[in-house]
């Protein structure tokens, strides 16, 4: 195998870029496992919650604390994000000029603050409510898994100011569109969760 | 008012939280025990700050050492780390005998949560900050060298993954000094260590501790998973790679499966603790059976993390000293991977008695025996090796006879253990501690002594003091037969784990044959340190610059002792599983590369150092509710990874024309040395050139 068949499909990285395409192929690969890492954990605290479920202590239930409005907006804020993050990768691959990138990844921004922010007003509802963690185990389980997607999201749109902020520094060299690269993989990831914890947490709860 | 002040500055410390303080008003043998520990800390600390200041080592230090992203380096740095801890553990281990064996029918010296400290500490110690260095500081050094790679994949994370791991091991010993550690075992089972009834900072202590070497090794086991799927040389297939990488890479993949859920149960535990959530608690719906589930999802697959190292340096010994091929390869491949698979479907049965049906038991219980079969495959594949080999009893190959011996023996306990109905009669007593000393002695130390005295003259240029080594052999294993052997007996009469006095009269012949054990075991600890002040003392008698001391199989030793930094000249390229060896026979070895080239290497970086360091102080501000401290460490940890991924300059290249000079140096080395043959490679003639035979 010739190291131009190595070449990782997301990522224009040009004839003479500092990084090899094998140590860009090993920098993504390092990022997938610990996407799987990190996945294990999320799994845990679904099961945790799954266990906890009726460990409601006669305090506030699933049905009556969540809400398939807000859930439903969050959730089409998330995905179009994930959208905006597909045309920003896209965008780096076949547009050598920043800018483009640039506009994807800051229209991406404002997708993630506008989810954390509906996300915020949930949780402010729910312990308006007198739904808060310290009241049952189901609420603690609860509050352990969904604010660390939330979290997670945080991280995420710093992650994107850094990136925003290298690209103007640095322009959008090999170092840059990797770790764009990686964030595109952090970002959809989240998505992915997003989208358990809309099925698992939301639905079930609501339907029950 | 002041006192709001001190207790915003401060957190909940107060003076009674040293022991010196509580030794000075209640002195007793216990609290002055607890005091003389925490001297000692103190005194070792600035003995060390003495010397490094005396010999100006203060900057090479920094500049050679702590910063550098080599992984021989980063791997040594591991290794001591782990004899500190074990030096500290084992001491502990030996004041838990004497306590036992004079606490019968009075109440002996040590108070009883002094005793429940002291098992805390031991068992966390023994796991998280001696097992795991460890045996990621052998990987470190000896797995990219046997696939011919001048690095792990990612360089900076392998200093970071060391920082927590220290900057937690550190934690630890301050834990001596500053308060008191946690009573709850090295498990630290919820709700005990809730809130209602453990309130001080010891569970505190435990969990933020745990959760830093834990992250570390995450992060550790993702390195070396990476390195070895992307980074091997060329030729070198997986089913070319020596046993040790195969068995590195089952233990990097249980890494990043089974950490994960170690650290979730010890943060879900954390929030129970500091935001009164009720995921283990006894009331509102509180479950400590999810605990359980979490940590022995993790603990069980950390049994193989610890021991499938182990079995990848016995296959490397065993064969090199049998101066044959591993026999059965292959099957040797399957029966580990076989077991990181089984590791992951046995975990309830260390909770056999906590509850679910006995269906669900036998389940678990027949998947644990299952685990036996790949594992005596394993040891029929060792014998084999041996069988008409020429076999030579140096230090690593008696280790490693006396691993099968011993570690059959701890497998048939095991058996015994996994059949639950015998559980429920031996559960949470000494036979269980038997089972797994008997387990994790041979199986994790007998392995790393074992890496250590035989890659040691690869690492440092000179071999380790041979009779010294026999000495401390002896030793380890007197000791842990004299130690462990009563506790079976002792179990099995129903003596209870983790117990500060007994009161059965009929106990004291064994508890006094433990305790001599555990004399001889702490002089063994002794002897390697003797051992190694020998073997330094006369290292120029003992050089074996050449690079290869034992007729070695692997591209390990087809270098320098100790290797360059850029560990090859020329990346190699392999057409078999013993590379090297095979071409001591036909005459390719110590070839001179027909071409040099640059060589670009990672340039040292404080990171690692910042984010261990600072990570160490936002969890003794967590540990001591100091929230200004936690909050500014957090802050700082994020910021020091900002502002790293804007440093460009990461690579320093080592010029063509000094790689070629060191390697002709090394080669008029090579061909002034004399070839040995295998009877006297033991004694100074040893030069770490190999008679081949005709």
């Amino acid at each position: 195998m010739t190291s131009s068949e190595l070449r990782h499909t997301g990522l224009n990285l040009g004839g003479t870029g500092e990084i090899s395409h094998e140590q860009a192929e090993t920098g993504l690969f390092g990022f997938w496992v610990f996407l799987m890492s990190d996945a294990v954990i999320f799994a845990l605290l679904f099961a945790t919650y799954g266990v906890m479920l009726s460990a409601t202590a006669g305090g506030p239930t699933p049905t009556a604390e969540y809400k398939i409005g807000p859930a439903f907006i969050e959730t089409l804020l998330l995905l179009t994000s994930s959208l905006t993050f597909g045309m920003a990768s896209i965008t780096m691959k076949h547009d050598a000029r920043p800018r483009g990138l640039f506009g994807w990844l800051f229209v991406t921004l404002l997708l993630g603050l506008a989810f954390l922010g509906f996300e915020l007003h949930d949780f402010a509802t729910m312990v308006g409510d007198g739904a808060w963690p310290m009241r049952s185990g189901y609420l603690s389980a609860f509050f352990a898994l969904v604010p660390l997607h939330g979290l997670h999201v945080l991280f995420g749109s710093l992650w994107i100011v850094v990136m925003m902020v290298q690209l103007a520094v640095f322009g959008p060299d090999a170092r840059v569109k990797l770790n764009i690269l990686r964030l595109g993989l952090f970002w959809h990831f989240l998505d992915i969760v997003w989208i358990a914890i809309f099925t698992i947490v939301y639905l079930q709860g609501l339907i029950r | 008012m002041t006192d709001g002040i001190w207790s915003a500055i401060l957190g909940r410390f107060t003076w009674t939280a040293l022991p010196f303080v509580r030794a000075w008003e209640t002195p007793t043998i216990s609290e002055i025990i607890g005091a003389g520990a925490a001297s000692v800390v103190i005194l070792g600390a600035i003995l060390l700050a003495t010397l490094l200041t005396v010999y100006r080592a203060w900057r090479p230090l920094w500049s050679e050492w702590l910063t550098s992203l080599d992984h021989k380096k980063i791997g040594i740095m591991y290794v001591v780390l782990a004899f500190v801890m074990l030096a500290r553990a084992v001491i502990e281990a030996v004041l838990m005998r004497m306590q036992q064996a004079s606490a019968i029918d009075t109440p002996g010296f040590i108070a009883p949560d002094h005793f429940a400290q002291l098992f805390s500490t031991h068992g966390s110690i023994m796991i998280f900050f001696m097992a795991m260095p460890f045996l990621t500081g052998i990987i470190n050094y000896v797995m990219p060298l046997q696939i011919g790679s001048r690095d792990v994949a990612f360089p900076l994370l392998n200093s970071i993954s060391l920082w927590l791991t220290g900057g937690a091991a550190g934690l630890m010993m301050v834990s001596l000094v500053i308060g008191r550690f946690s009573t709850g075992g090295w498990s630290g089972y919820p709700p005990y260590t809730e809130l209602a009834f453990s309130p001080d900072v010891g569970p505190d202590y435990w969990i933020w501790a745990v959760t830093l070497g834990s992250i570390g090794s995450t992060l550790t086991g993702l390195n070396f998973a990476v390195t070895i799927y992307k980074m091997r040389c060329p030729g070198m297939t997986l089913m070319r790679m020596p046993l040790f990488v195969w068995t590195s890479l089952c233990t990097s993949i249980l890494m990043i499966f089974a950490m994960p859920p170690l650290t979730v149960a010890t943060a879900l535990l954390a929030l129970d603790r500091y935001l009164g959530f009720h995921l283990f608690t006894n009331d509102l719906g509180g479950n400590m059976m999810n605990y359980a589930n979490l940590f022995w999802l993790f603990g069980h697959p950390e049994v193989y993390i610890l021991i499938l190292p182990a079995f990848g340096v016995y296959s490397e010994v065993v064969s090199t000293f049998s101066s044959k091929e591993l026999y059965g390869y292959t099957s040797l491949v399957l029966a580990t991977m076989a077991i990181a698979v089984l590791s992951f479907t046995v975990w309830v049965h260390h909770f056999f008695t906590m509850g679910q049906n006995a269906d669900l038991n036998a389940v678990f219980g027949i998947a644990t025996m299952t685990i036996g079969v790949p594992t005596g495959v394993k040891i029929y594949d060792w014998i084999w090796t041996m069988f008409r080999g020429e076999v030579r009893f140096t230090v690593p190959m008696l280790y490693s006879l006396a691993f099968m011996m011993t570690f059959v023996l701890g497998g048939f306990t095991g058996i015994l253990l996994a059949f639950p109905p015998l559980d429920y009669l031996v559960h949470n007593t000494l036979f269980l501690v038997a089972h797994f000393h008997n387990m994790l002695i041979p199986g994790l130390l007998y392995g790393m002594l074992a890496a250590t005295h035989y890659w040691f003259p690869k690492a440092f240029g000179f071999r380790l003091n041979e009779k010294w080594g026999r000495i401390s052999f002896s030793c380890w294993v007197v000791g842990f037969y004299l130690a462990f052997m009563p506790l079976y007996v002792l179990g099995a009469a129903g003596a209870a784990r983790r117990t500060q006095a007994f009161f059965e009269p009929a106990f004291r012949p064994w508890l006094y044959v433990a305790g001599i054990g555990a004399l001889i075991l702490l002089a063994a600890l002794a002897t390697l340190f003797v051992q190694l002040w020998v073997s330094i003392r006369e290292r120029d008698a003992n050089r074996v610059a050449a690079g290869d001391p034992w007729d070695g199989r692997g591209l390990e030793w087809s270098i320098a002792a100790p290797p360059p930094e850029y560990n090859f000249a020329v990346v190699p390229s392999v057409a078999g599983r013993d590379p090297f060896f095979d071409g001591k026979r036909s005459g390719a070895a110590y070839a001179a590369p027909a071409r040099y080239g640059d060589i670009e290497l990672p340039r040292n970086s404080a990171t690692g150092p910042v984010i261990g360091i600072v990570g160490a102080a936002t969890a003794f501000g967590l540990v001591w509710h100091i929230w200004w401290l936690a909050a500014l460490g957090t802050l700082a940890v994020i910021v020091a990874v900002i502002a790293r991924s804007f440093v460009r300059d990461v690579h320093r290249i080592v010029p063509a024309a000094q790689v070629e000079r060191e390697t002709e140096r090394w080669l008029r080395t090579v061909s002034a040395a004399r070839a040995i043959p295998r009877e006297i490679e033991t004694t100074p003639a040893n030069q770490g050139l190999a008679q081949v035979p005709a």
